[in-house]
């Protein structure tokens, strides 16, 4: 990237991508203008044979987890995880709280019975509301933080940034993107490949 | 003007003679015009959002910053009313020994029920997929999340000893002493810190795509940072996408049963005690029913000015203003039906001091409130019922207006009739507030409308990424033809069938 800024051209990244092309690539993009024809992409390259390619585009694609073969996702596996611990958690925590009376438990932990009006110490229905937030809140958690993990983010720094036309994923372009570590990846016959897609442009990016 | 057939678009100038807007609120299934409308493509949306958010301080526009300074103004009020009662004690409120919840309670209430209707919109209208809410939810949840800060404050003030409010949580301390967990009261703290942390969390998970656009939009060094830092490295893979679709969709079904619970345990608060005017088994849906209504009417509020000065009428369309002001009028109804059948109940069941304080809400003292609550609640909704009323900015806005003044008045008859003459005659007293309880009254609406402002001007107000797939070139074209409506319905082709039962690697 260094040659990029002593020597500006008018694409002066992608310039300096092919001038190191020989440097260790990490993937090569096809920019494509719309949804279908990104979407006929991918599903060519999948028939290709291509493995670890991805598609970036700026709004979630109706379909395309079949184009690019994508495996369900364990996340709701994670929600209701995180709902069961929460609501386990909550049953214990509203017993602890008012229902226990343990000798030998320290000070800080011992719990507090109210006894207000002769109801019952403990009783289900009265501690719903409490079990029922936990549950929602652990479930929610458990629900974004699965999500963020799976997808690895917040991630720091990602290749693919070093091109600047990518900076247009966010807002109207559609990237096909074949990484390098694919079986399949060769700088020269995948670049001929993706020229048949007919992309707007094509663009190898180092790691 | 006719029904405007799908793949037409309608450019507003055009389409729009005389200066008035293109309705696109027809719902005959043969032609619903578009959700965006103009000559809007994926950049130009992106271009419009960002334009709000990104330009340079200098080109603001100026009534920005007269609301800004108006709501600093208010703020600082609330800054000065908290202070003094910090200083003083709670007395410096109107409350008195009868009349022990007063304006502090009312507005907690009044603001937790205006972020019902953000959720609503973000949950609920997710899950009954109307995608019409892609323009107005990114709002309407910034607005639930602004409300519920506001209704936090009161609580917090009311337990007297502020420094102390850590004692409703359950951690572990030296006196031996924990929450009472039967109380409707720590059920109350449990559901409103749930509810303010999974509604931010929504919002904040929605927002990341929308905020990697701003990063990659961002001029100078200090938005590419902050923004940067906010989308956690967003970039837009299909992998990513799948799983926040995902996650989306998981955390709408958990916001829909917790949204319908903070009302009601709100209502709980009331119902569960012995009071004639509390102690009523209609409280939850009615107060579910009176939060999404006042809700609705809050965004209402904001849409209207904010389109008008953003430049977002393509997007908050006239159709989008309509079908809330048709949520605003269901609601009210059913809000109505449960005046009615308080009344109705109080009646029946003989009860002497329950009829005793329904006939004290018409004919008390505080009549006029009851008055103000049923004219706004129950008489300016109606206009609704016509179209020409609803598509009509100037009446929605009126209507909102009396609907924002009569949910806070239904607060104020609930709690103040109810309190100020009990059983005891020798007890009767009567509230009125103090210039204490105004001020934190004002001063909320200023932190509220200053928190609002910084988001419109900061932050992506309307959700780019949702709004781009209810417009036509989301859609993948099979062999020419669209298969959907323009309205992100996605009609089933041949082709998606076949591939249904494809096996995944």
């Amino acid at each position: 990237m260094q040659d990029a800024a002593s020597h500006p051209t008018p694409h002066g990244q992608a310039t300096a991508a092919t001038e190191q092309a020989s440097a260790a690539p990490f993937a090569m993009l096809a920019e494509f203008a719309d949804v279908t024809s990104v979407v006929n992409a991918a599903r060519k390259t999948r028939e290709q044979g291509y493995v670890h390619f991805d598609v970036h585009s700026p709004l979630p694609i109706h379909g395309i987890d079949r184009a690019v073969g994508i495996r369900p996702t364990i996340l709701p596996w994670l929600t209701l995880a995180g709902g069961l611990a929460g609501f386990f958690g909550g049953l214990f925590l509203v017993w602890w709280m008012n229902a226990t009376m343990f000798s030998g438990v320290t000070t800080s932990l011992q719990g507090y019975p109210y006894l207000i009006s002769g109801k019952p110490i403990f009783s289900l229905q009265a501690n719903i509301p409490i079990i029922f937030e936990t549950t929602i809140l652990l479930a929610a958690f458990a629900t974004v933080f699965g999500m963020f993990a799976l997808n690895r983010l917040p991630m720091l720094y990602h290749p693919l940034f070093k091109s600047s036309r990518f900076s247009r994923v966010t807002s109207d372009r559609f990237f096909l993107v074949i990484e390098a570590d694919d079986p399949k990846y060769d700088s020269r016959w995948t670049r001929e490949f993706l020229e048949k897609l007919d992309p707007l442009s094509i663009e190898e990016v180092d790691d | 003007m006719a029904t405007l057939n799908p793949g037409i678009t309608i450019p507003r100038d055009t389409a729009a003679p005389g200066g008035r807007e293109p309705d696109n609120s027809s719902d005959d299934p043969r032609g619903r015009a578009p959700l965006v409308l103009g000559d809007n493509d994926f950049s130009s949306v992106t271009d419009k959002v960002t334009a709000i958010a990104l330009k340079p301080m200098n080109q603001t526009p100026k009534a920005w910053y007269v609301a800004f300074a108006i709501s600093l103004a208010m703020l600082s009020l609330l800054g000065v009313t908290v202070a003094y009662l910090l200083t003083t004690g709670v007395g410096v409120w109107g409350n008195n020994n009868r009349v022990a919840w007063g304006f502090d309670i009312i507005n907690f209430v009044f603001w937790v029920g205006i972020g019902h209707a953000g959720t609503l919109i973000s949950a609920i209208l997710f899950l009954f997929r109307q995608n019409w809410r892609t323009s107005i939810n990114r709002f309407a949840e910034a607005m639930t999340i602004f409300a519920v800060t506001c209704a936090g404050i009161y609580p917090a003030l009311h337990i007297g000893r502020v420094w102390l409010a850590y004692w409703m949580l359950p951690y572990f301390n030296q006196m031996g002493m924990w929450p009472q967990a039967r109380s409707p009261l720590l059920w109350d703290v449990f559901a409103v810190t749930t509810y303010a942390t999974v509604s931010a969390l929504f919002w904040y998970v929605g927002m990341v795509p929308d905020l990697a656009t701003f990063r990659d939009r961002a001029k100078n060094r200090i938005g590419k940072l902050i923004y940067g830092l906010a989308a956690l490295g967003w970039n837009g893979s299909s992998r990513h996408w799948m799983r926040f679709e995902r996650a989306y969709l998981l955390l709408a079904a958990l916001a829909t049963p917790l949204v319908l619970s903070v009302h009601s345990v709100v209502s709980f608060d009331f119902a569960i005690s012995q009071l004639p005017g509390w102690h009523t088994t209609i409280f939850p849906p009615y107060f579910v029913a009176g939060a999404v209504f006042g809700g609705f009417a809050m965004v209402i509020t904001l849409a209207i000015p904010a389109r008008q000065f953003f430049g977002l009428k393509d997007m908050i369309t006239i159709r989008h203003l309509e079908n809330m002001a048709k949520i605003m009028l269901g609601t009210g109804l059913i809000v109505a039906f449960a005046y009615v059948s308080e009344f109705f109940v109080a009646w029946y069941s003989g009860h002497h001091f329950e009829q005793f304080v329904f006939a004290n809400r018409v004919v008390g003292p505080y009549a006029w409130a009851f008055g103000v609550m049923f004219f706004c609640n129950v008489i300016a909704p109606q206009a609704l019922w016509f179209k020409a009323m609803r598509t009509n900015i100037w009446v929605l806005l009126a209507v909102a207006m009396c609907v924002n003044v009569g949910m806070w008045f239904e607060r104020f008859v609930i709690i103040v009739t109810s309190l100020h003459r009990d059983f005891l005659p020798a007890n009767w007293t009567m509230y009125a507030p103090t210039w204490v309880d105004m001020g934190m009254l004002i001063g909320s609406f200023g932190l509220f409308f200053t928190m609002f402002l910084l988001f419109c001007r900061f932050l992506p107000m309307v959700a780019m990424a949702e709004v781009k797939t209810v417009m036509p070139q989301s859609h993948v074209e099979h062999h020419g033809d669209y298969a959907g409506d323009y309205h992100g319905d996605y009609g089933q082709t041949d082709d998606e069938s076949a591939n249904d039962k494809e096996d995944q690697p």
